[in-house]
């Protein structure tokens, strides 16, 4: 069931993402809190890029600056090269909280974007071809208040799909997801991601997680957040939780965030 | 057969000790719906037969009327197993049929057949009815001036009211402005204006839909500006990465996502607005309801007050259920709070 968009997708697919010793800092009550510190990344096209790091380091605020919703204080961010100065279709975000508008449909939610570039008189069949990729081709007309969690968080995956993006954003997308959803949605993320062959940003807590859907780890210290390792995964999927290897490299990124003693 | 036999001839085939009951339970609904009956013919009788102390109209119709009101009910307690549907509905209802009659019956005691209440301050039912049948000309006449008043008000202030409200919450600029002159003029009761407004306006009737647009207007802007403001900023933060223009953002995110607190606004606002359509109405405006009100209390018409004040309760109550269903209809995608 690949819609005709991501079956077209291979030609525009994917974004080098270049992070260049970005300094970020919030101000608070006058005085400046630094969040993240010299932190330099690149993602090549196509790259799947996982995030972990301590709760409150700063990793959600890279994302945001990845996607424009602010500026770094210093450094830049680059897509292709072209400096990030604000938000773009071609970089969208999931968030954790589904953040669906309550006031429209399924179909209505998965089809802002194209409505807010102007596109929604051509795109119907998209649309549709999107929510039968998600799974819900069948909850179209169906309100946000009436879907579960993991239903919910598969139309913000439509709502961002739909739009073809060059790099999509994953701001921890599963982690109010009960376990047994948020196993297979690991699962339906990554076989989505290799078929459109766009990059991808994953921030999570979960190393599991991290080792199973990434190409590559990147492991940030407390705050303010700088990059302790870069973790290169190379293993086919469908990978499997108990892959020595990959249990090997839970024990590495353990150890790197201080909790190798814990069990 | 009664509704209770029809039941127990069900319940029988059924469950014995299930069926007991459901014919019990049935039995009393039709006992209830009986006493109602009777109540009503009891106040028919009551009307035809106690000659009043005074001279009111159309006793003889009213009393014909309850009684076949109250033929009605005796017969739908005897026979409406028949309409089970129908007898369902209408179940709801019996005990307010039945206390309802008690009240007519005391109305009718203590006004014309005893002047127990002092006459002629409470007219006795009949009267009522006569001001109805002989006065709806005038009456329909007056609800009409006033729904178009008081629709020509609000609608002007709750457009106005809306607009300043998004204004507020959008821009920073707007609301250095106005929101001190908000917090000034606001609170103000808008009956305070009313000598001014009837003499700075070309009428008093554009002067009134001035002042019910002021009153609506208040609450109206107040929500609206809370609901603007208190938008989860992860909405925009959502349509901002899907490519929106700040006129998306207002237009399909913000005000959507505002429209349940502007809907108690505009419930606050319609509720207000009526004291002053009648207020205006009494002070300077010449039809309405209001009007009505006045004039009928310069010619010690009381009956004719009392009907015109219960029409203006069910025009009001009618205009509020009106928007309640407009929002039903609107806010379809919630799960309503508060049912009216």
């Amino acid at each position: 069931m690949v819609s005709a968009a991501l079956k077209s997708a291979p030609a525009s697919a994917g974004v080098e993402i270049a992070i260049r010793d970005v300094s970020h800092s919030f101000d608070l009550e006058g005085a400046p809190l630094p969040v993240l510190e010299n932190v330099s990344l690149t993602a090549a096209r196509g790259e799947f890029v996982a995030l972990l790091g301590p709760s409150g380091c700063g990793k959600s605020t890279l994302l945001r600056l990845v996607a424009g919703l602010e500026p770094p204080t210093k450094g830049e961010v680059a897509a292709d090269g072209q400096r990030i100065s604000g938000p773009d279709p071609s970089r969208v975000v999931v968030f954790q909280d589904p953040t669906l508008f309550p006031w429209r449909n399924v179909r209505d939610n998965v089809s802002l974007g194209l409505e807010a570039q102007g596109l929604l008189k051509t795109s119907g069949a998209r649309i549709d071809a999107t929510l039968r990729l998600v799974g819900l081709e069948n909850f179209a007309k169906a309100f946000p208040h009436q879907l579960s969690g993991g239903m919910a968080q598969r139309v913000a995956l439509a709502r961002a799909l739909v739009n073809d993006p060059e790099l999509l954003i994953l701001d921890e997308p599963l982690g109010k997801l009960d376990s047994l959803t948020r196993l297979s949605m690991q699962g339906e993320i990554v076989n989505l991601w290799r078929r459109a062959g766009f990059t991808a940003l994953l921030v999570t807590h979960d190393i599991e997680e991290a080792l199973l859907m990434a190409t590559r780890v990147v492991v940030f210290s407390a705050r303010p957040a700088s990059i302790k390792a870069d973790i290169r995964i190379d293993k086919p999927y469908p990978r499997h939780r108990d892959d020595p290897d990959l249990v090997a490299r839970r024990r590495e990124i353990l150890t790197l965030l201080g909790l190798d003693a814990s069990w | 057969m009664s509704l209770a036999s029809l039941d127990a001839a069900r319940g029988a085939s059924d469950d014995a000790a299930f069926g007991a009951f459901a014919s019990r339970a049935s039995l009393g609904q039709s006992a209830l719906a009986l006493a109602a009956g009777a109540v009503w013919l009891g106040f028919a009788f009551l009307t035809l037969r106690w000659p009043d102390i005074g001279d009111w109209g159309r006793g003889p119709e009213l009393a014909w009327a309850a009684a076949i009101f109250g033929g009605l009910l005796v017969a739908g307690g005897l026979f409406g197993g028949f309409w089970p549907r129908a007898a369902k509905r209408l179940r709801r209802s019996t005990p307010w049929f039945l206390v309802l009659g008690l009240f007519f019956s005391l109305w009718q005691a203590t006004t014309a057949k005893s002047t127990l209440l002092p006459q002629p301050f409470f007219p006795p039912p009949h009267a009522m009815l006569e001001v109805f049948i002989d006065d709806w000309a005038k009456l329909a006449e007056s609800v009409a001036a006033s729904i178009r008043l008081e629709m020509l008000g609000f609608a002007a202030g709750a457009s106005a009211g809306f607009v300043i409200g998004v204004l507020l919450g959008w821009s920073r600029a707007f609301g250095y402005w106005a929101h001190p002159v908000m917090r000034l003029i606001g609170p103000l009761p808008a009956i305070a204006w009313l000598p001014i407004a009837f003499f700075a306006f070309p009428s008093s009737w554009s002067a009134s839909i001035f002042l019910i647009g002021l009153t609506t207007a208040f609450p109206v802007a107040i929500l609206t500006w809370s609901g603007v403001a208190s938008v989860n900023t992860a909405y925009y933060d959502v349509a901002r990465t899907l490519g929106a223009s700040p006129a998306f953002l207002i237009f399909k995110v913000a005000i959507p996502a505002a429209l349940p607190h502007v809907f108690v606004g505009l419930f606050m606002g319609l509720g207000a607005s009526f004291a002053v359509l009648v207020t205006a109405e009494m002070m300077g405006v010449k039809a309405g309801l209001g009007f009505y009100l006045q004039w009928a209390q310069g010619w010690a018409a009381y009956a004719n007050m009392y009907a015109a004040l219960l029409i203006m309760s069910l025009m009001c109550s009618g205009l509020v259920t009106l928007l309640f269903k407009l929002r039903d209809r609107v806010l379809s995608y919630q799960k309503a709070d508060v049912k009216w």
